[in-house]
């Protein structure tokens, strides 16, 4: 990373721990501000853990993230979780309606959301104003990936976290959403940190990239490392993936 | 009753031991145990209540109420296993309730203050709390842990662990206050409560044993709501932790 690039999120040392078994082992790094980094690797090697870290759903057992340069501890977690905003893999929907689930984090601010937002929410994502109504536990898992991350654009977060968010969706829908989380980041300066096992989609839509096996970080720099990675099991990972 | 009247209604124990012989339900050494248990508890609580009711002590009167409690406690916490605090939360949440029903009963002069009425109706409502509670805990365990994902949501969005546990606390408190409320609605109809058709057949008027009832009924109504409501409000900020994270119910 060069140097003129400050971090959204810096990790240093970061252990994290669950009954004895270690996820994550000695994470260090940064995820550079206004840019999307993709955060690629097997399944298992602690990717959806460390989003958890940013987004203050779990906390290091030892090590240090820092927010801007601010250590995380020190915010709010509310505020935290605003400003970093995350979707989550599975795309948990409440009972209700689609609306019901974009209004979430405007009722959980005391705020609410009217129609015309909502469809606002709805459009970007390419999902049609008619879909407002529809319930949210009878979406395909397309359907809910969509209004999931139209959702978490309610909080209009600093930086995004995504989480697989495309592996249910079809190639048209699938270029929608890059197209809608590129444009964000360019119009809104919004950083992105994005979980995919798509190695071309990490190509394609990152300026930065992270490769984690076995809850390490073994590279990190430009998405092109891919095509002539230096580390060994990154090579086998890529040829495996790729095949 | 005399003892000997009272010695051939073990007939009705050997009803049940009959047939689980028979149809090898291996329930007998069960029913033997639980036969002899109840005999012995209720022979020993009579006795005991004999001697507090002629002492008119209050001192017995908080010593059996308190009594009643730690054993309700002992018995509920078994399924808060996981819960920081549970003990005292439970002890908290049936000495809360037993010092409001009790001080409506004697401030509003519904019942006299005396060990017959403080002790028999304190047993009913410590007991029908604990069942209460061990209800509340055991729905309220499985709601958390079905809709974890949606209180991950709601943490993730911004939201404070009263939000993302709200749902499940008002799904559990409605669950555990269902049986009471839908009993009350067929009562006198499919059955008789047990403690009005003890009074008719001890030789009392019907209509005062109908208004004790109603009285009992009332009291364990609000005992209901008093629980689940208390317990619930008591033991969901323990599910998370400082950091407003969400803490496995172990």
């Amino acid at each position: 990373m060069s140097s003129h690039q400050s971090p959204a999120l810096q990790f240093s040392n970061v252990h994290y721990t669950i009954d004895d078994i270690a996820i994550l082992h000695n994470v260090s790094g940064c995820f550079p501000k206004g840019k999307i980094t993709a955060l690629v690797g097997p399944s298992g090697a602690g990717k959806t853990t460390l989003l958890k870290l940013c987004n203050g759903l779990l906390s290091p057992t030892s090590g240090s993230i820092c927010v801007n340069s601010q250590p995380i501890d020190q915010f709010e977690p509310p505020q935290l979780r605003r400003h970093i905003g995350m979707v989550l893999q599975n795309s948990p929907m409440l009972k209700g309606s689609v609306y019901d689930n974009l209004a979430l984090p405007f009722r959980l601010k005391g705020e609410q959301l009217t129609k015309e937002e909502a469809v606002n929410l709805l459009e970007q994502t390419g999902l049609q104003r008619s879909f407002l109504e529809a319930d949210a536990l009878n979406l395909s898992g397309g359907q809910r990936q969509k209004v999931s991350i139209a959702r978490t654009l309610g909080n209009q977060s600093s930086v995004l976290l995504l989480d697989e968010i495309t592996s249910s969706l079809d190639r048209t829908s699938v270029q929608e959403i890059e197209t809608l989380i590129l444009r964000l980041n360019k119009d809104n300066g919004t950083s992105v940190i994005w979980i995919t096992h798509n190695l071309e989609q990490a190509m394609r839509v990152s300026d930065y990239l992270w490769v984690m096996m076995n809850g390490q970080v073994v590279e990190t720099g430009d998405p092109s490392l891919l095509d002539s990675p230096a580390n060994e099991q990154v090579a086998k990972f890529v040829k495996g993936e790729q095949s | 009753m005399s003892y000997l009247t009272l010695a051939l209604t073990l007939v009705f124990v050997l009803i049940p031991l009959l047939l689980s012989k028979s149809l090898g339900l291996g329930l007998e050494k069960d029913t033997v145990i639980a036969t002899v248990r109840s005999i012995i508890q209720l022979l020993a609580v009579g006795y005991v209540l004999n001697f507090v009711f002629d002492s008119e002590s209050f001192l017995f009167i908080f010593l059996m109420v308190a009594l009643m409690i730690a054993a309700a406690t002992q018995n509920a916490r078994k399924k808060g296993t996981g819960i920081r605090g549970v003990t005292w939360k439970l002890t908290l949440t049936f000495v809360s309730i037993e010092l409001l029903t009790q001080s409506i009963l004697i401030g509003f002069n519904i019942v006299p203050a005396t060990a017959q009425y403080i002790i028999s109706l304190s047993g009913m409502v410590v007991g029908n709390s604990m069942v209460l509670a061990i209800l509340f805990l055991n729905r309220f365990s499985a709601e958390v842990e079905s809709n974890r994902d949606i209180g991950e949501l709601i943490l993730s969005l911004g939201g404070t662990p009263k939000q993302a546990i709200h749902q499940q606390l008002i799904t559990s408190i409605k669950a555990s206050m269902i049986p009471t409320i839908e009993s009350q609605k067929t009562i006198g109809l499919v059955q008789l409560p047990g403690m009005m058709s003890g009074q008719i057949i001890a030789g009392a008027d019907p209509i005062q044993a109908v208004q004790f009832q109603l009285l009992v009924l009332f009291l364990l109504l609000s005992t209901a709501a008093l629980t689940s409501v208390l317990l619930g409000f008591l033991v969901y900020p323990t599910l998370f932790n400082e950091r407003m994270q969400q803490i496995p119910w172990k």
